[in-house]
């Protein structure tokens, strides 16, 4: 039987979107989170960490939850006639949801060490809070940024419990290459669970090169992004 | 007055309330560390916030506290030249340089970065990355994007502090040129007296979040207000006093009743001279006829190339305790001349130079 390819693309699809949606949203709540102090913002950060913490399995049950036909969100959607859960952008939002924590706590680590009196000098240089965002935090905050990126792409593609929860397991829909996995040892089917493992490894080691080749061979001189200032 | 400054605002270990204004001409900010020289340029550059007040330029509220008026660093045209420089480390030289000059079109950008570029001496370093510089160059460069954005108003937070011994003298120079030609209100942060004396033309001089004294700086220096101004600007010797009668008063930690050269006005707390005045008697004639002479002995010394430090004990013999009761400064060639002379020497605490604080 030949091997349905479909798990790859879902996997990379669904990899792919949710690193993009969690790199938006974690730069964001990190810049909202950076002038902030007090126990609401604290509180609220706690909540952004749970998924790192939690089971997948629970992550995956309160989404359920959540977007079920019962849940709030589940009966919004439903007005305007839309179901997520069993779809593919379920696959996409369990996957989000996960590899949120590591992206957040990252861009607010890189954001956080680049020196103060650098932004600073830019606003008496008349700078709009945006110029000094895109100019001077940006850039210099890009390492942290990119390895965040990294690691959520790298959790998101890893993404099992809470996905398996949300968005089940259809083939050419929803069933990702964990997923895959999973179903092809469960059904006794050891050469497909070994061929989609040898992908999987493949697809790792793929990144692996590609982000050494990014960080390290670009730049081979100048050592680039260290996030030094200048002194 | 084109710069000022009325402001309080409370800190973690006092409360900073200063009073000052500053035209033209350069005002040294002089004070010990943790005095609150470095917060006082923060506030006027608009990255802290005073609790209450008013910081003016030119008559445009930067800060006003009673018409709720708190300007942000952008709005506020005040060039503020960080300790450390604060360059952007991945923008070159020119990009640092035009970094405020956005809203100008490119053509006029590229202008006034060269003009920028000239005056600093810093042609052929516009694509270089500022770690690529050293530590003058970099303070020339951050000097250099401060003006570029013509400032109103220029804060320099010891922009000299950061330089090897060696560069501090040039790049002070330098400095002292761009001052006077920006010929608008600047600041001088510094802990160093001799620097703001050759640097500024006034002198405020900070102590514990307060203005200890705010003027020329040949006034301050001649007549301090304070026993702490007058050891900010590097009085070494000083002793509690009593007064004896109308021209004399006792130096408790001296063991000594001196003449002053004027009536003293009111109860004075202490006396002290500064260390270039205490006065040697070479020829015995002397000794006798001279006000305020006493009979020292050398207690130990420290020496500097030209100079050298003189710890003297009035009276008697040091007893061992290594306790001096003054220093004495003297170029070398008359501590050679001097050493020849058998102890005691004669010592003279001349009535023009005593200093007498009121408390």
């Amino acid at each position: 039987m030949p091997l349905d390819l479909s798990p790859i693309w879902i996997s990379l699809e669904t990899s792919v979107t949710a690193t993009a949606i969690t790199l938006v949203c974690g730069v964001a709540v990190a810049i909202w989170r950076a002038n902030r102090r007090g126990l609401g913002p604290a509180l609220l950060d706690s909540v952004f960490l749970l998924p790192l913490v939690l089971p997948p399995t629970v992550v995956g049950f309160l989404l359920l939850l959540l977007f079920g036909r019962n849940g709030p969100l589940g009966r919004l959607l439903l007005h305007f006639g839309a179901t997520v859960v069993f779809s593919w952008p379920a696959t996409v939002i369990a996957s989000a949801v996960v590899s949120f924590p590591l992206m957040y706590l990252s861009v607010r680590a890189a954001l956080e060490q680049v020196d103060a009196h650098l932004l600073q000098a830019a606003r008496t240089l008349g700078a709009s809070e945006w110029r000094v965002f895109r100019r001077i935090a940006l850039p210099l905050a890009w390492p942290g940024i990119l390895a965040g990126t990294i690691l959520a792409f790298a959790r998101a593609l890893g993404e099992f419990g809470a996905t398996l929860m949300l968005a089940g397991s259809i083939p050419g829909r929803t069933q990702t290459i964990p997923i895959a996995i999973y179903f092809a040892v469960e059904s006794n089917d050891l050469h497909q669970a070994v061929a989609w493992s040898l992908i999987d490894i493949f697809i790792s080691l793929a990144m692996i090169a590609g982000m050494y080749y990014w960080t390290h061979l670009q730049n081979p001189a100048r050592p680039r992004w260290t996030g030094e200032s200048g002194r | 007055m084109p710069l000022e400054v009325q402001f309080e605002k409370r800190l973690a270990t006092y409360n900073l309330n200063v009073e000052f204004s500053c035209g033209a001409d350069p005002l040294a900010v002089l004070g010990p560390s943790g005095a609150g020289k470095s917060m006082t340029l923060r506030c006027i550059a608009g990255l802290e916030r005073p609790d209450r007040g008013r910081i003016a330029l030119d008559g445009r509220a930067l800060f006003d506290s009673s018409k709720n008026i708190n300007l942000s660093s952008r709005e506020r045209r005040v060039g503020l030249l960080f300790q450390h420089y604060a360059l952007f480390p991945h923008l070159t030289v020119a990009e640092n340089i035009s970094f405020g000059l956005d809203n100008l079109p490119a053509a006029g950008r590229d202008a006034r970065v060269k003009q920028q570029i000239a005056q600093a001496h810093l042609a052929g370093f516009e694509h270089r990355s500022p770690r690529e510089l050293s530590g003058g160059e970099q303070q020339r460069v951050a000097l250099a994007r401060a003006l570029a954005i013509e400032p109103e108003a220029l804060l320099l937070d010891e922009p000299l502090s950061a330089l090897d011994t060696h560069l501090r003298s040039q790049i002070e120079r330098q400095l002292i040129d761009t001052l006077a030609n920006f010929r608008r209100p600047a600041l001088f942060v510094t802990h160093n007296m001799e620097e703001a004396y050759r640097i500024a033309i006034n002198l405020l001089v900070l102590a514990r979040g307060r203005v200890a004294a705010h003027g020329p700086k040949e006034e301050i220096f001649r007549h301090p207000p304070s026993l702490e101004v007058a050891q900010l600007t590097g009085l070494k010797n000083f002793s509690r006093a009593k007064q004896i009668s109308a021209d004399a008063v006792e130096a408790l930690d001296w063991n000594c009743t001196l003449r002053t050269h004027e009536p003293i006005q009111c109860p004075p707390k202490y006396l002290g001279i500064r260390a270039h005045y205490v006065n040697f008697l070479e020829a015995a004639s002397c000794v006798s006829s001279s006000a305020n002479v006493f009979p020292c002995w050398l207690v130990r010394f420290s020496e500097t190339p030209f100079r050298i430090t003189l710890y003297l004990r009035l009276h008697n013999p040091p007893d061992g305790a290594g306790e001096h009761h003054l220093q004495a400064e003297l170029f070398k060639e008359k501590w050679l001349r001097m050493r020849e002379h058998p102890q005691p020497w004669h010592v003279q605490l001349s009535p023009e130079s005593l200093m007498i604080f009121p408390e």
